[in-house]
């Protein structure tokens, strides 16, 4: 077995009697999409945030890229990637200048900076919008580029919470080629969606309700635990136990 | 450090891509400057003063003769004591006295010097400059008419007196208040637009998941406000002196290193806003009622703070501009230097400590 990429033990987060987070466990390894979901509120974002160093969780123990949750926030930072289900680039810099900016507060040389554009550009086919603005592309492109632009410093996990919101099936369907492409080159992949057929695409799935996990294992194995023939059905099973209210 | 480079670098294509905001930052200066030094000016007519001739002699006579005609003031002629003088500005019913001493043109043609007495009502300071103004350019006028006819240089000296409020603060010197107003509205909104901007759009919660600082984050959004803010400076200064002919009297040094002092007071009060609003609306809206009032009204250049009610006047302490418009005021007009400003330098960096202990404390709380 691989060394797990995260590691999470228990992790807790608490707002005074209020816990967002209740003591989740999982492991996510190298090169695997794992699917996190959950109806909202359930705790996901808090979660994610966690994991992300962007907040110091409560209780319990977690691991990320090796770095301790509590105490390595930073070195957890430099090893990982983010994309929100808000569009994150600049709209107002081109495709180039967004690269450049990314790329240099990741502390890549400009070297490795021009490189890694020149191969982004490449695998996009975006070369003759390369110096276009990015406010003119096409949503769809946005978030291809967005995503591209996460993984440019080469993370060993990246985090994408809803990245295809507002986006047609066959974009989606593109979007989720690059998360292939990205796994098999070993980034673990952390994914939250509401999109059911997405959370087929994963390896692994969780469902977190009001703010545990209650459910862990790959799609095909949840449907049948479920005995469900969707993971639509699999989703409304468990979400329909939900005590807390969707914000 | 390259980090922070290649920030900034993206803080300038922002304010350089937006053509709009970027008119409007260096539109700003000169259109205030404009309009405050020529627009807003009070063109007196037909002011009232009275003339109190113990003279009577042929220059004397000369002189009214041309005050009569210029059609800027309506004469009464009257010999009064100075008492009665006073009286006369109480009612309100005189805005400016001319006083010919009984042996002015005597003086004038055998010691060729000679005075006259201006009293002006300067409660509202900018009449009672423009007034004196006018009266003083008169005479000046009759005194050259004299040089050119015989020459002897003759000198009349006009002894101004301005009641109520010697000093003349407020009107001739906006200038500073130009500058505060400015830069208070540029530093304060901009900031505060640009770092909630992040907000709105979701890259903030991109940037503060890089390794990048998120005080870095801060501090590079600043500068090109910073840098800007400076330049800004410089379009005010050199208006004032070459478009408005005002000097500047103290160290220009001294100038520039106070309005920076400044421009990170409203800097750090943008970053408040900013940790406290969502959107970039609000923070706007914040910015220019929070800002440009209270500047305009408390800074002092518009209003006298020494007429306002005590309440008003506690009220206006806790107002950066007023202090920055004390210490330029210090510097360009009475040609001060840091010993007489100190205080004043003193609360305004008391006021950034406080603006961005607050801040820091705030923006901490959201990333808890």
């Amino acid at each position: 077995m691989k060394t797990p990429v995260i590691k999470a033990n228990k992790l807790t987060k608490r707002f005074g009697d209020f816990f967002a987070v209740n003591e989740i466990s999982f492991e996510v390894y190298p090169g695997e999409i794992f699917g996190f979901l959950g109806a909202n509120g359930a705790g996901k974002t808090t979660a994610m945030r966690m994991l992300c160093g962007l907040s110091i969780p409560t209780g319990g123990e977690a691991q990320v890229a090796g770095y301790n949750v509590f105490t390595d926030t930073e070195k957890i930072k430099k090893n990982i990637g983010y994309m929100s289900q808000k569009f994150s680039l600049y709209e107002d810099l081109t495709v180039l200048e967004n690269i450049n900016f990314f790329g240099g507060i990741y502390g890549l040389t400009d070297k490795q900076i021009k490189e890694k554009s020149e191969k982004l550009i490449a695998q996009l086919g975006m070369g003759s919008e390369a110096k276009k603005l990015v406010g003119s592309l096409p949503l769809g492109w946005k978030q291809k580029l967005a995503f591209s632009v996460s993984i440019l410093h080469d993370p060993k996990i990246v985090f994408l919470d809803e990245p295809t919101g507002g986006v047609d099936p066959i974009t989606r369907r593109q979007f989720w080629d690059l998360i292939y492409d990205a796994a098999d080159n070993g980034i673990s992949v952390f994914v939250t969606t509401h999109y059911m057929d997405e959370a087929e695409y994963c390896n692994r799935i969780s469902m977190m309700v009001d703010g545990k996990i209650m459910a862990l294992d790959s799609p095909a194995n949840l449907k049948k635990q479920f005995s469900v023939a969707s993971m639509d059905e699999v989703f409304f099973e468990l979400a329909r136990g939900a005590k807390r209210k969707a914000d | 450090m390259k980090q922070f480079l290649v920030f900034v670098k993206k803080e300038f294509y922002h304010v350089f891509r937006d053509r709009k905001t970027l008119l409007m930052l260096f539109g700003l200066p000169i259109v205030q400057i404009m309009l405050f030094g020529f627009a807003l000016t009070n063109e007196v007519k037909n002011s009232k003063i009275v003339v109190v001739d113990y003279a009577k002699d042929v220059s004397s006579q000369k002189i009214i003769h041309k005050i009569e005609s210029s059609n800027n003031f309506e004469v009464e002629k009257a010999l009064l004591g100075y008492n009665e003088i006073e009286a006369a500005f109480k009612e309100g019913k005189i805005k400016l006295a001319l006083v010919f001493p009984s042996n002015f043109n005597k003086d004038l043609m055998h010691l060729n010097k000679s005075q006259v007495q201006i009293i002006a009502d300067a409660s509202d300071p900018n009449t009672g400059n423009t007034l004196t103004n006018y009266v003083t350019s008169i005479i000046m006028d009759y005194q050259k008419e004299l040089m050119t006819n015989a020459n002897v240089p003759y000198a009349i000296s006009p002894e101004i007196r301005m009641m109520y409020n010697p000093e003349l603060k407020g009107a001739p010197n906006f200038v500073p208040g130009v500058m505060a107003l400015v830069l208070m509205l540029i530093c304060v909104m901009m900031t505060s637009v640009s770092i909630v901007k992040e907000k709105e759009k979701g890259t903030m919660e991109i940037l503060l998941v890089s390794p990048f600082k998120p005080f870095l984050v801060i501090i590079s959004k600043a500068v090109p406000y910073l840098m800007i803010s400076w330049v800004n400076v410089c379009i005010i200064l050199l208006l004032a002196v070459f478009a408005l002919g005002m000097p500047i009297k103290g160290s220009i040094f001294l100038l520039f290193a106070e309005s920076t002092l400044l421009i990170i007071t409203a800097l750090s009060l943008g970053l408040l806003i900013s940790t406290q609003t969502e959107s970039q609306q609000t923070a706007m809206l914040v910015s220019l009622m929070g800002m440009m009032l209270p500047t305009m009204l408390f800074a002092g250049f518009m209003f006298p703070i020494e007429n306002m009610p005590v309440p008003l006047q506690v009220v206006s302490n806790a107002v950066p501009a007023k202090w920055y418009y004390i210490i330029v005021k210090s510097i360009m007009v009475k040609g001060l230097g840091f010993s007489a400003i100190w205080k004043e330098t003193l609360i305004l960096m008391g006021m950034t400590m406080f603006f961005l202990l607050i801040s820091f404390k705030k923006f901490k709380i959201r990333l808890a």
